[in-house]
């Protein structure tokens, strides 16, 4: 007995440390994340409260408590509620043609083409060119000197003005949400076609027996079928396209003397802007002030997402009842949509799934 | 297929198509989405179609070269000086990378200091934590992993302000670091490794692993890391794009250190209402990352089309 002591001793210690690696290691690789959050995502709100609760400078730091002074102040001042304005005006015109132009590209797409992979290629180059740099050129674009501002005037209209875009505010938000569009319009199709892909092909035949042509099928297969990826694509839409800052920042910017704050008559004010103008500007140091903004316009943020959230729910139900002209393929479609409802997460995981295999056999 | 039938669906000139076809001995199909697999070609307005959205998607570019190898005097003559970049656009540029106030190379360097080490980071840390989350069993993993999920709704300029300050603490501010460390990890890079591993990394090759006396982290390194690669490139480029692009923070935090996004204001500032000069700047700038995505394009692809999230 004796000689074998040491053997399981040794066996007890390194079974020990094993256990103990198997017991630990889990929660040593999420620290990294819960780390990181707990920093730079989490302290950060919780003190935002304090600063906006706090005359703040930029340079001098905290000033006296100042209750929710900041967040009257913010609430007087004519620009937020013009940059709140400009914003959702932005939002809309960048919205409407993105979604359209979107649908109706991963529609083509979705077709037995040659060299597929080019034309996808082709349309996600814009999200690759550089925010600022796209802003800059759509600038001079719309200039007094670009494509579009003679035009107008061979038109007639506008004339009294170089600039028309720089100083009409319609006109502005028209050429910002331009730049969105474009930045954005290949990315969604391409996730549009990645939805239609999944869309089972019996479907359009069972449509086309029942005799619905190529509009037809879109609008009562296609359409119905994707929705929870039409859900997820206007949910994320709303949240990024709210936040616009970079073009309007460098919008004047094309050697048009502007300053990068808005305009004028702050014509492309954004709230992000705002709150950059007012905390980070050359001219003022405002941070309390910015850090109301902040919660004001995150507080926006969440109810209108939310109310996006059910609006588009609604229309989309009310879009996906079965239809005369193909009831075979409804009958299918709406046990489809009936299933696809209650998990559109799992649906995403398998899309995600299959696209990822085909990526790891290349 | 009956061309009645035809007919009756796609209208009359279908019919007369199919008829046609039909009598040159050629298959008659009908209209509709098909699958990869097969199914009818689509014919030349599809194809006039997709060249007009490619034409779009180029266009921008396309113009600032074009104001890029031009004259500020033809500038002002004509909104479209020429219809093909001449060899004044490498005049241009060269008087771009040569003028000291851009300090062109410098912000290049900066710019791939941040994205690399950014990307890098963000994939290992990002793949550790999804290891863990899909194939480690640990106490409260499922909660945690919500959490993590949760975190992707909060809108992060909500931090802005109290992130300057504190930067301004750590003494970050005009420092590359005030860019890479708040970026080493996102949730949105641990929810895609975790999602990916669940699926791609059978418990057979960890037991296996185990049996054989290796570490956790050494399964990790052999087993799950390899495993990983098709999500990682994923989740590296975007973040690479995404840190390159990026203009709203470093525009907060950064003064006289600049990345090549704050260069393009800075533009116009250096070369008063040159819009050659300033559009030969701009093409300058927007360049590296399409010549990369002309390699990495494919890639970048597959990864939107498996439901990456924006941004």
């Amino acid at each position: 007995m004796t000689p074998l002591t040491p053997a399981p001793r040794r066996v007890g210690f390194s079974r020990k440390l094993s256990r103990w690696d198997i017991k630990v290691s889990p929660y040593l690789y999420i620290s990294p994340f819960f780390l990181s959050f707990a920093v730079f995502g989490f302290f950060p709100i919780i003190f935002n409260i304090w600063v906006a609760l706090h005359e703040w400078d930029r340079r001098l730091g905290q000033g006296e408590f100042v209750g929710l002074d900041n967040f009257a102040w913010v609430l007087n001042q004519p620009a937020f509620w013009t940059s709140l304005q400009n914003t959702f005006s932005i939002f809309v015109l960048a919205l409407v043609p993105q979604l359209i132009l979107s649908l109706l590209i991963a529609a083509i797409l979705d077709q037995n083409l040659r060299t597929k992979t080019f034309w996808r290629m082709s349309i996600l180059i814009p999200f690759v060119v550089m925010p600022v740099a796209s802003a800059m050129i759509f600038s001079q674009v719309f200039g007094q000197f670009g494509l579009v501002t003679p035009l107008l005037h061979d038109l007639g209209w506008f004339t009294d003005v170089d600039s028309p875009f720089f100083h009409n505010r319609f006109l502005s938000h028209v050429a910002i949400a331009t730049m969105i569009v474009f930045r954005w319009t290949g990315y969604n199709a391409l996730i549009f076609l990645a939805a239609m892909q999944a869309v089972p092909r019996d479907l359009y035949e069972a449509a086309t027996i029942d005799g619905a042509g190529r509009a037809r099928q879109f609008f009562s297969v296609t359409i119905p079928s994707i929705r929870p990826t039409m859900i997820f694509v206007i949910l994320t839409m709303t949240i990024g396209g709210l936040q616009v800052f970079d073009e309007a920042r460098v919008f004047d910017g094309s050697g048009s003397g502007g300053t990068g704050q808005g305009g004028s008559d702050d014509q492309w004010l954004t709230t992000v802007l705002y709150l950059f103008n007012l905390g980070f500007g050359d001219w003022q140091d405002r941070m309390g002030q910015a850090a109301a903004v902040a919660w004001l316009f995150a507080l926006v943020i969440i109810v209108f997402t939310l109310l996006n959230f059910f609006l588009t729910r609604a229309i989309a139900d009310s879009g996906s009842k079965p239809t005369r002209a193909s009831r075979a393929a409804a009958k299918q479609l709406a046990a489809q949509v009936r299933a696809g409802a209650d998990a559109p997460a799992a649906r995403a995981a398998r899309a995600e799934r299959s696209t990822l295999t085909e990526g790891s056999q290349r | 297929m009956s061309t009645a039938l035809i007919e009756n669906i796609s209208g009359p000139g279908a019919k007369k198509y199919a008829e046609r076809r039909a009598a040159k001995g050629k298959p008659v199909k009908l209209s509709g989405p098909s699958d990869d697999s097969g199914g009818r070609r689509p014919g030349w307005v599809t194809y006039g179609l997709l060249s007009v959205v490619v034409v779009a998607s180029i266009f921008p570019l396309y113009y600032a070269a074009i104001l890029g190898s031009s004259t500020r005097l033809e500038i002002a003559q004509s909104a479209l000086p020429r219809l093909v970049p001449g060899p004044n656009l490498l005049a241009n540029i060269g008087a771009i990378i040569s003028n000291h106030q851009i300090d062109f190379w410098t912000s290049f360097a900066n710019s791939l200091i941040v994205a690399v080490l950014v990307s890098a980071a963000t994939v290992f840390f990002s793949t550790l934590a999804g290891f863990a989350f899909a194939k480690l069993g640990f106490r409260a993993r499922n909660a945690l992993y919500v959490f993590v999920i949760a975190t992707l709704a909060i809108p992060m300029q909500l931090g802005t302000v109290p992130m300057f300050i504190m930067m301004n603490e750590f003494g970050w501010i005009d420092s590359l670091t005030a860019l890479i460390v708040p970026s080493l990890v996102t949730a949105f890079g641990v929810f895609w490794m975790t999602q990916y591993l669940k699926e791609a990394l059978p418990y057979e090759l960890i037991e296996a692993a185990r049996v054989d006396g290796a570490t956790v982290f050494r399964t990790f390194w052999s087993i799950a890391l390899p495993a990983a690669r098709p999500a990682a490139a994923t989740l590296a480029l975007f973040t690479f794009v995404g840190s390159w692009n990026d203009f709203f923070w470093p525009s907060v935090v950064l003064r006289s250190q600049k990345t090549l996004p704050l260069v393009i204001p800075q533009l116009s500032g250096a070369f008063t209402a040159d819009h050659a000069l300033i559009m030969s700047g701009v093409f300058l700038i927007a360049l590296p990352l399409l010549v990369a995505f002309v390699f990495l394009g494919r890639q970048l692809v597959a990864g939107v089309m498996a439901g990456a999230v924006k941004g």
